[in-house]
């Protein structure tokens, strides 16, 4: 048992030994790794019913119960519901996903995988932007499917297709802001569950709390006065500038100037609790 | 011979327990080094520390030649991990995880995939390749996970209780990838709680409890140490465990102990002991349930290093245990 000197090539071979593979030669690279690790997210996405529901199904699910169960109470019909809902409807969607970031990255630091990728020569900060980049794919998908489905159903636009994709721009930057604060909850509740629990307690009044199903003049003074300053209101308002038609720069100012803002707060705060806890 | 891994004093504490209080230990090139201990014994923390997932709070650790702390990049570059939980994704194939982790180590598609297809083989997961890991079983999950800890050919190799949930073809399995390994020069720090394991594997054992390392030396000189095989006599009613006892006794000059669950030990000085033994037996009429000779367990080195079992000192060591999520 006690073996010496064993230099690689003097002692009999192992059954089937490990030849050498040339690493490629390239510095660690946070943008190239992170494009492998979304890849990974891409694929994780697709392969688990759960996420690809999420980004699938459950908009759609969302649509049709809001136009057809409250359209007709709200707007008198759905056709007219659904020309003021959708875009807010697709704004909420999107929000939605932007908490799954968090959820994904607890799961990661919970089932050990994130210790490898710590363990190898990437740098640190890598699997967080792979996971953020497959997240955009993710908010992409689930907008475009919202758009679609949207038109099926007899929304119209009354623009043309560029307002369309600075529209969706629009809320891709939104939800891009937001998943700092899930990235920042993941880290510090770590357990998916709870990242998943707390982020609909954020979510549902941020969503619901906004102008995206119903018009705030219905709503006592309180709460117009929440649903006014709420980020969630401006971008529903900017994308219905986009789509619809109305005014479009002040909204969509004011949700930029959001967004930035909750970069500003959240991102580092995520990404010191990244370097401390990942 | 060239010593790669080598820490010196290393502590951590977690909050107010100390995981670490100071561990020496070293490895040198081409050899399993066996770090055995009770759960929450420091083992894991050490492994952490050593591939530069956790920083110490005193103390120096270097992985072949390089300082983990001051240059973790250049280890991360030479080592390999395989933690306590399969740390694969269950939502990709088994091929695409090794893919991932190559691709990761920034090795050409090409190269990548004949890696990856060559370390499925390896393993034997080629019928699974393709497969989800989520219905993977949990041997194939470890072998996977050992698979991708060596993609980028590692020279140190980190296994953190490898073989814990596995069955015992498996487990065989595995411990014969480790001494493949190890006899094509690569250096292997092996976690374990099983004295069995360690006793099969390694070159060098060294004995960690309560954050510290109690003994170390080869195999042969602990169990030296702790006494050598050691027989084991159930007998089927408790009520024959005195006559067993006295049999035994006067076979060793050693009065054998007797645990709760009617089971008596003694050491085994003698090859013979275990033949003579059964004889006596026989011969007494005795009904006997279980009758055997063993390797000292954990429980023994723990038992005659410091004066307690292995069990006590886990209860004992419990709150680190959060070490593993920490």
């Amino acid at each position: 048992m006690t073996t010496t000197a064993v230099a690689p090539g003097t002692t009999p071979r192992p059954p089937m030994p490990i030849p050498d593979i040339e690493r490629g030669r390239h510095g660690p690279s946070t943008l190239r790794h992170g494009f492998t690790l979304a890849w990974r997210g891409v694929v994780k996405t697709i392969h688990s019913p759960e996420a690809l529901i999420d980004v699938t199904l459950q908009p759609v699910i969302f649509l049709l119960l809001f136009v057809y169960v409250f359209g007709g109470a709200i707007s008198g019909n759905t056709t007219d519901y659904l020309q003021f809902a959708l875009p807010g409807v697709l704004v909420q969607t999107v929000v939605f996903a932007s908490a799954g970031t968090g959820v994904g990255l607890a799961e990661d630091l919970h089932t050990g995988i994130f210790d490898r990728f710590r363990s190898l020569p990437i740098s640190r900060s890598a699997p967080l932007v792979g996971a953020i980049m497959a997240d955009l794919v993710r908010y992409l998908t689930s907008g475009v499917i919202m758009l679609v489905l949207g038109t099926v159903l007899g929304f119209r636009m009354h623009t043309n297709p560029l307002n369309v994709i600075a529209a969706l721009g629009l809320v891709m930057v939104f939800a891009f802001a937001l998943c700092w604060v899930f990235t920042a909850l993941a880290m510090l509740v770590r357990q998916p569950r709870s990242v998943q629990g707390i982020g609909a307690m954020i979510m549902l009044p941020l969503t619901f709390g906004s102008n995206v199903f119903v018009p705030s003049d219905s709503m006592p003074g309180w709460l117009q006065a929440f649903v006014n300053v709420n980020p969630v209101s401006k971008v529903a308002d900017a994308v219905r500038g986009l789509l619809t038609g109305g005014p479009i720069a002040g909204p969509a100012t004011t949700s930029l100037i959001a967004a930035a803002v909750i970069v500003v707060v959240f991102a580092p705060i995520a990404v010191t609790l990244y370097r401390k806890r990942a | 011979m060239d010593t790669v891994i080598h820490v010196e004093g290393l502590e951590k504490s977690f909050g107010t327990t100390k995981a670490l209080a100071g561990v020496d230990l070293s490895a040198r090139q081409g050899t399993v080094l066996g770090l055995l201990g009770p759960n929450g014994s420091g083992k894991t923390t050490t492994v952490r520390v050593l591939a530069t997932l956790l920083r110490p709070d005193a103390g120096r650790a270097t992985v072949l030649g390089h300082d983990v702390v001051a240059e973790p990049a250049a280890v991360r570059a030479r080592i390999g991990l395989t933690g306590q939980y399969a740390a694969v994704d269950e939502a990709l194939s088994g091929t695409d995880n090794l893919m991932l982790i190559a691709r990761l180590l920034d090795m050409p598609r090409r190269a990548a995939r004949v890696r990856a297809a060559e370390l499925i083989e390896r393993f034997g997961l080629a019928d699974a390749a393709k497969r989800r890991v989520r219905t993977y079983s949990g041997g194939m999950r470890r072998r996977l996970d050992l698979a991708a800890s060596l993609i980028g050919r590692p020279d140190v190799l980190f296994l953190d209780e490898p073989t814990t949930g596995l069955d015992p073809r498996h487990r065989n399995e595995v411990l014969d990838q480790v001494r493949a390994l190890a006899a094509d020069g690569v250096t292997v720090l092996l976690t374990t709680q099983y004295l069995e394991e360690a006793d099969q594997l390694a070159d060098d054992l060294v004995v960690i409890d309560r954050g510290s390392a109690i003994a170390s030396g080869t195999p042969a000189s602990l169990k030296a140490d702790v006494g050598g095989q050691r027989l084991h006599v159930r007998p089927l009613h408790r009520t024959d465990i005195p006559t067993v006892s006295t049999i035994l006794g006067g076979l060793t000059d050693e009065p054998p102990a007797v645990d709760a669950s009617g089971e008596l030990t003694v050491a085994a000085h003698e090859p013979g002991l275990l033949h003579v033994a059964g004889a006596r037996f026989d011969e007494a009429g005795l009904a006997i349930a279980e009758l055997g000779l063993r390797l000292p367990s954990l429980d023994d080195v723990f038992m005659t290093l410091t004066g307690r079992t292995a069990e006590d000192a886990e209860k004992r060591a419990d709150p680190t245990d959060e070490e593993v999520a920490a």
